[in-house]
C-alpha cells in the first residue's frame, strides 16, 4: 500500500489526539505479547496505520453490551476503541447509526461486498431452546449466526457468553444456552473469553488478523495462547504470599491491607487463564485482585457455576451437610441390619454347637 | 462339606467377636509380627508369620460377618474354608505357634494375634486337626487326671518323699485351709522339689493349706489344644474341689499354661466367678514376702538370670514378683535382654512341648533363647514353668550347653530363714 | 469432559458422594464391627485396667525395643509416610480451607515449603514401602490385591497433590481435578479396604490395651 488512505488509523489517532510515542507503546505490546521480535514493532504500526479496512459484522445474541462496553469504554478514546472503529463495522447494532430495516440491510450488503474475507464477532450465547428467545429483526439468533457466519473469514466469539455460553447457559441454562464454537464447525472460532474480556485481548486478535492477515496461534479451546496460556494464580504479584501462607481471612483484616493473598476469601485465580494479571485493566492501572478482590473466573467456562465466588477454591462447591447426614442415617441403618444378620448367624453358631469330645478329635474327615 | 469341617467352620464362626473383627479389619499386613515371633525369626521362613496362621479363621469373618464379603459369598466370589486347607494349616497354628503372645504386643495397629490362635483352635480342633500329640494329651488328660498319665497313686508316693526329705506334714483334702496346692504333671514327675518346697514355704509362713485327691494336676490340654468344652471340664474338676474343700486360694503351681487356664479363663469357661482366689505361686510367695511372713537368708553366689515364662509373664502379668524374690537372694542377678513382658518363649509353650510334631521346629526356635543366654554369659537360668524347665534342659541338651536350670519356688525355699 | 468441568464436579457433586459414600461405610463397618460384641471377662482383673485401652491406643504408636532395628524400613517408612502425609493433608492451606468446608473447624496452615518437603518425604517413603512390599518375603506372602489397590489409593492422591501444586503438568486444571478425584476415590474405598485401619485401629488398640490391662500388663 504506497498511499495510506485517507481514512486509514493514522489520521484518526492524531485526530484524537494521541501521539505516535503512546502508538507505538502499544504495538510494542502487542509484539512482546505474540513473543515477536523489536524490529516488528514498526511492522505491526506500519500495518495497523495502512491497513485497508477490514469489514466487520458484529452480532449479538444473548449478552448485556459489557464486551462492547469494555471495548469502546465510553468518552475516553483509546487505541483499541480506535482500531475498532478502523475496521469497517458494517454492522454492530449498538454502535451503529442505522436502525431497523436499514440496518439488517448493511449487514446484508457487507456480507455479499466482502463474502469469504470478511469478520464475524459475536458476543453472546446463543438459545437453541425457543427461538422466540433471543431475536434481531424478527430473524432467531440461530438463523441470524448460520446465515451470517457462512461468508465469514473467521469467527471470533467475543467474551465468555459467545466462548463458553456464559451467564445465560448458568444452571439450569433456561433458554439452552449454547457457545459459537458449538455451532460453527466448518471454520476457525477464535473464543475470547472474560466477562468482559479485556480490551486489549480483542483488539490484539484483531491486531493479529489485520497486521498478518492471519489468526493468532491458538490452544485447544480456540483461545489465543498468548493471552489465555497462564493463569492468572502464576502470574499474580501476590503469589509469594500464596505459597509463605500468608492469607486474607477477611477483606478487611491486617491481611487484606498488606496484600495477602486472597485463596481463603475465593480467589478463582489458580483455575482461571487470562492476562489480567500482566496486561491489567484500564491502561494498565489495576486488576481485581491488586483492587482487593479475588478473581471469579470469569473467563473460565461455567464460571457462574463454579460455587460462591468468596468459597476457597478447594471448598465444597456444594453444600454437604444433608448428604452427610442422610449418609450417616443410612449408615446407622444398614449397619444396624448387619449387625442383626451377624448376630443372628452367631446365634446360630452358637446354637449348632455340638459338645467337642475326646473322640471327636481323632475324627478325621 | 464333611462332617467335622461344618463343626470347625461352626466353630470359627462361634469364636469371632467385635474384637477379632476390629483385629482383621485393622490389618495392614506389614509383616511386623514375623520379626516379633521366634518361629520366623530363627527359620527365615515367612509362612510362619503369625497373622498368617489366621488366614482361614479371616476368611471366615470376611464371608459371614462383613457386608461386602457376604455379598461376595452369595455370587460365589468367595473362597470357602476346606479340610484341606485346614489340614495345611495345622502346623501353622499349632506347631509355630507356642502363643506366647509376643506378637500381640508388637503389632501396630494393636491386634491380639494370640487371642486369635487360641480362637481358631477351638475350629481346628473341632474339624480333627489337631496334632497328635496334643490329641492324646488331652485324651490322658480327660480320662486320667493329667496330660502325661500320671494317677493319684503317683502322687501319693512323691508326698511320702517329700514328707520325708523336707521334713513336712503334707495336709490331704484338708478343709477350709488357706491354700490349695496343684502341680503341673511335669512337677510331679520331674521336679517334687517343688511340692516339699512350697509345703516348707506355707508351713513357715503359718499358712494352712492341702492338697486335693481329685485336683492335683493343674495343666489342661483343653486350652492348648484349643476345645473349651474339654478345657472347661478340666477347669471344672479343680473348681468342685477348691470349693468342696472351702479353701481360700488355689495356687497355680510353677506352670504357665496352667495359671492361664485357671486365672484368666477358668471363670469365662463357668461362665461364673469363683469363690475363691487364684494365684501364681510367685504371687503367693511375693505376698508373704510383703507381708514379713517369707524371711530369706543367705544369697546364691553366682550370676544368674530369669526366663519369663510367656503365660506368666507377659500373658498373666507376674513379671515384677519373680524379680523382686531373685533381688533377696541373689545380688548377682543379670537381666537378659528383652525381659519381663518382651521375653522371648522358650519354643515349647502353648502345647508345642506336647506336640511331637513340632519338635525339630521347636529345637531351631530354641536358638533365640541360646543367643540370649550366651550372650549374658551366665552359666544359671532361674526360671518358674515346669514346660520351660523341661523344654530348656531338653535343648540345652541338644546343644551341648553346659548351664544349670532351676525352679524359682525351690530356689526361695532354700533360701528360707526358718523360725 | 474439561478439566474444568471435572473440577466443578469434584468440587461440586463428587465430592457429594465421597464424602457420603465415605461416611455411609465407615459407620456401616464400625457398627459391623463392634455390634458383633464380646463376653464380659468374668475373671477379676489384676488392677483397675480403666485407661489401659486408652493408653495402648498411643503408646502402640512407637516401636516396642529392639523392633526398630528388626524393620527399620517398616518402621521409618511407615512414620515418614504417615508423618508427611498428615502434614500434607492437614496442615495445607487449601486443605484446611476444606475442613473448614466440611467441618466448620479452622487451624492454623503450615507454609508451602514445608508442606512441599513432607509431602515430598511421603511420596518417597510410599515408594521405599512398596519396594519393601516387592522385596520381603513376608510381606510378599501377606501381600493380595488390596494390599496394591490401598497403595495405590494412597499414592495417587499424594503424586497428584505434588503436581499440581508445582504444575508439573501443562493443565493445572486438569491436575487439580485429577487429584481432587483421586482423593474422593480414596474417600469411598477406605471403608472397604485395609484403609479402613484409620479408624478401626483405634478399637483394636484400645481392645489389647484393656484385654492385656486387667492381666496387669501394659500393652
Amino acid at each position: 500500500m504506497n498511499r495510506p488512505a485517507d481514512n486509514t488509523l493514522r489520521i484518526a489517532l492524531s485526530d484524537a489526539g494521541i501521539s505516535r510515542r503512546d502508538f507505538l507503546g502499544f504495538c510494542a505490546t502487542l509484539a512482546a505479547a505474540y513473543a515477536l521480535p523489536a524490529s516488528s514493532v514498526i511492522v505491526i504500526a506500519a500495518a495497523l496505520e495502512n491497513a485497508s479496512r477490514t469489514s466487520v459484522i458484529w452480532l449479538s445474541f444473548q449478552e448485556c453490551t459489557g464486551c462492547t462496553e469494555s471495548l469502546t469504554r465510553s468518552h475516553t478514546p483509546t487505541i483499541e476503541g480506535l482500531i475498532l472503529e478502523q475496521v469497517s463495522l458494517d454492522y454492530h447494532h449498538t454502535l451503529q447509526a442505522a436502525s431497523g430495516e436499514a440496518a439488517e440491510r448493511a449487514r446484508e450488503e457487507s456480507m455479499r461486498a466482502n463474502a469469504g474475507k470478511y469478520l464475524l464477532v459475536v458476543d453472546g450465547s446463543v438459545p437453541l431452546g425457543n427461538p422466540g428467545y433471543s431475536t434481531i429483526a424478527g430473524v432467531s439468533n440461530f438463523d441470524m449466526l448460520m446465515e451470517t457466519a457462512k461468508g465469514a473469514a473467521a469467527v471470533i466469539a467475543v467474551g465468555t457468553c459467545a466462548a463458553y455460553g456464559g451467564l445465560p447457559a448458568a444452571q439450569p441454562n433456561p433458554t439452552g444456552a449454547v457457545p459459537v464454537s458449538q455451532l460453527i464447525k466448518d471454520k476457525p472460532v477464535i473464543n475470547v473469553p472474560g466477562c468482559p474480556p479485556i480490551p486489549v485481548v480483542i483488539t490484539g486478535v484483531l491486531a493479529h488478523f489485520l497486521t498478518f492477515g492471519t489468526l493468532p496461534e491458538l490452544d485447544g479451546r480456540g483461545r489465543p495462547t498468548i493471552f489465555y496460556g497462564e493463569s492468572i494464580h502464576d502470574r499474580c504479584y501476590r503469589r509469594p504470599s500464596y505459597d509463605q501462607g500468608k492469607f486474607a481471612e477477611s477483606f478487611d483484616d491486617e491481611g487484606a491491607r498488606k496484600g495477602w493473598c486472597l485463596f481463603k476469601l475465593g480467589c478463582k485465580g489458580p483455575v482461571t487463564h487470562n492476562a489480567c494479571a500482566t496486561t491489567k485493566w484500564n491502561n494498565g492501572v489495576s486488576f481485581p485482585i491488586q483492587s482487593g478482590h479475588g478473581c471469579l473466573g470469569c473467563a473460565e467456562p461455567d464460571f457462574w457455576d463454579m460455587g460462591s465466588f468468596y468459597k476457597a477454591l478447594s471448598m465444597p462447591a456444594t453444600p454437604v451437610r444433608k448428604a452427610v447426614a442422610g449418609a450417616a442415617a443410612a449408615g446407622v441403618g444398614a449397619g444396624v441390619a448387619v449387625a442383626f444378620a451377624n448376630r443372628a448367624k452367631k446365634a446360630a453358631a452358637k446354637a449348632a454347637h455340638e459338645t467337642v469330645k475326646v473322640e471327636d478329635l481323632t475324627k478325621k474327615p | 462339606m464333611s462332617a467335622s469341617l461344618q463343626r470347625g467352620v461352626n466353630a470359627f464362626k462361634e469364636v469371632i467377636d467385635a474384637p477379632v473383627a476390629a483385629f482383621f479389619a485393622s490389618c495392614v499386613h506389614c509383616g511386623l509380627c514375623a520379626e516379633s515371633c521366634l518361629f520366623y525369626t530363627e527359620t527365615g521362613d515367612p509362612q510362619y508369620t503369625p497373622i498368617h496362621k489366621l488366614e482361614p479363621l479371616r476368611r471366615v469373618w470376611q464371608q459371614e460377618y462383613t457386608l461386602l464379603g457376604r455379598l461376595a459369598k452369595l455370587v460365589g466370589l468367595a473362597k470357602p474354608v476346606t479340610d484341606a486347607e485346614l489340614a495345611a494349616w495345622s502346623p501353622l497354628v499349632y506347631d509355630s505357634c507356642s502363643m506366647c503372645g509376643r506378637c500381640s504386643m508388637v503389632c501396630p495397629v494393636g491386634n491380639d494375634i494370640t487371642l486369635m490362635i487360641r480362637k481358631m483352635r477351638e475350629g481346628m480342633a473341632a474339624a480333627g486337626h489337631a496334632p497328635e500329640g496334643l490329641v492324646t494329651a488331652t485324651q490322658r488328660s480327660i480320662q486320667s487326671g493329667s496330660p502325661a498319665g500320671v494317677k493319684w497313686v503317683t502322687v501319693q508316693a512323691q508326698i511320702k518323699r517329700m514328707q520325708k526329705q523336707f521334713g513336712i506334714d503334707i495336709p490331704v483334702n484338708l478343709e477350709n485351709a488357706d491354700y490349695l496346692v496343684l502341680m503341673s504333671s511335669w512337677e510331679i514327675l520331674n521336679y517334687p522339689e517343688y511340692l516339699g518346697s512350697v509345703g516348707r514355704i506355707l508351713d513357715n509362713a503359718g499358712a494352712t493349706w492341702t492338697l486335693s485327691e481329685h485336683a492335683y494336676e493343674a495343666t489342661n490340654s483343653g486350652i492348648q489344644i484349643g476345645v473349651s468344652d474339654l478345657a472347661r471340664e478340666l477347669v471344672g474338676r479343680i473348681v468342685k474341689a477348691a470349693e468342696d474343700l472351702k479353701v481360700k486360694c488355689v495356687i497355680s503351681p510353677e506352670c504357665g499354661h496352667a495359671y492361664t487356664a485357671l486365672r484368666w479363663e477358668g471363670p469365662n469357661l463357668m461362665g461364673r466367678r469363683f469363690g475363691f482366689e487364684v494365684k501364681h505361686i510367685l504371687e503367693v510367695l511375693d505376698d508373704l514376702r510383703r507381708s514379713g511372713r517369707l524371711k530369706l537368708k543367705g544369697s546364691i553366689d553366682k550370676p544368674l538370670t530369669y526366663h519369663d515364662p510367656c503365660q506368666i509373664s507377659r500373658r498373666g502379668g507376674v513379671h515384677q514378683q519373680p524379680r523382686a524374690l531373685l533381688r533377696q537372694i541373689a545380688p548377682q542377678f543379670r537381666e537378659m535382654s528383652d525381659p519381663g513382658v518382651m521375653n522371648w518363649c522358650c519354643g515349647g509353650g502353648g502345647g508345642v512341648s506336647a506336640n511331637e510334631r513340632a519338635e525339630p521346629l521347636r529345637t531351631i526356635a530354641f536358638k533365640r533363647k541360646k543367643a540370649q543366654i550366651e550372650k549374658l554369659g551366665v552359666n544359671t537360668v532361674v526360671t518358674s514353668c515346669a514346660n520351660c524347665r523341661v523344654v530348656i534342659e531338653e535343648a540345652l541338651e541338644h546343644y551341648h550347653m553346659n548351664i544349670e536350670l532351676l525352679g524359682l519356688t525351690e530356689l526361695v525355699a532354700e533360701h528360707l530363714a526358718e523360725d | 469432559m474439561s478439566g474444568l468441568e471435572l473440577l466443578t464436579w469434584a468440587r461440586g457433586p463428587g465430592l457429594v458422594l465421597a464424602v457420603g459414600i465415605c461416611i455411609f461405610g465407615v459407620i456401616l463397618r464400625l457398627i459391623e464391627i463392634l455390634a458383633l460384641g464380646r463376653q464380659a471377662d468374668l475373671a477379676s482383673p489384676r488392677q483397675n485396667s480403666t485407661g489401659s485401652g486408652w493408653r495402648t491406643i498411643f503408646t502402640r504408636s512407637l516401636p516396642p525395643p529392639g523392633m526398630l532395628r528388626r524393620a527399620p524400613l517398616t518402621y521409618l517408612g511407615g512414620y515418614v509416610f504417615h508423618i508427611g502425609m498428615a502434614i500434607a493433608v492437614f496442615f495445607f492451606v487449601p486443605h484446611i480451607e476444606l475442613f473448614r468446608g466440611l467441618l466448620g473447624l479452622r487451624w492454623p496452615g503450615l507454609p508451602n515449603p514445608l508442606v512441599d518437603i513432607a509431602s515430598i518425604a511421603a511420596i518417597i517413603a510410599l515408594l521405599a514401602l512398596l519396594v519393601g512390599r516387592l522385596v520381603d518375603p513376608v510381606k510378599r506372602l501377606l501381600t493380595n490385591a488390596g494390599d496394591w489397590l490401598a497403595w495405590a489409593l494412597t499414592f495417587v492422591p499424594l503424586i497428584t497433590g505434588y503436581s499440581a501444586y508445582h504444575h508439573l503438568f501443562e493443565n493445572y486444571t486438569l491436575t487439580l481435578a485429577v487429584h481432587i478425584v483421586s482423593v474422593e476415590l480414596l474417600l469411598v474405598l477406605l471403608p472397604f479396604s485395609k484403609l479402613f485401619h484409620v479408624f478401626s485401629l483405634f478399637i483394636a488398640r484400645w481392645y489389647n490395651g484393656e484385654i492385656s490391662g486387667r492381666k496387669g500388663v501394659a500393652s
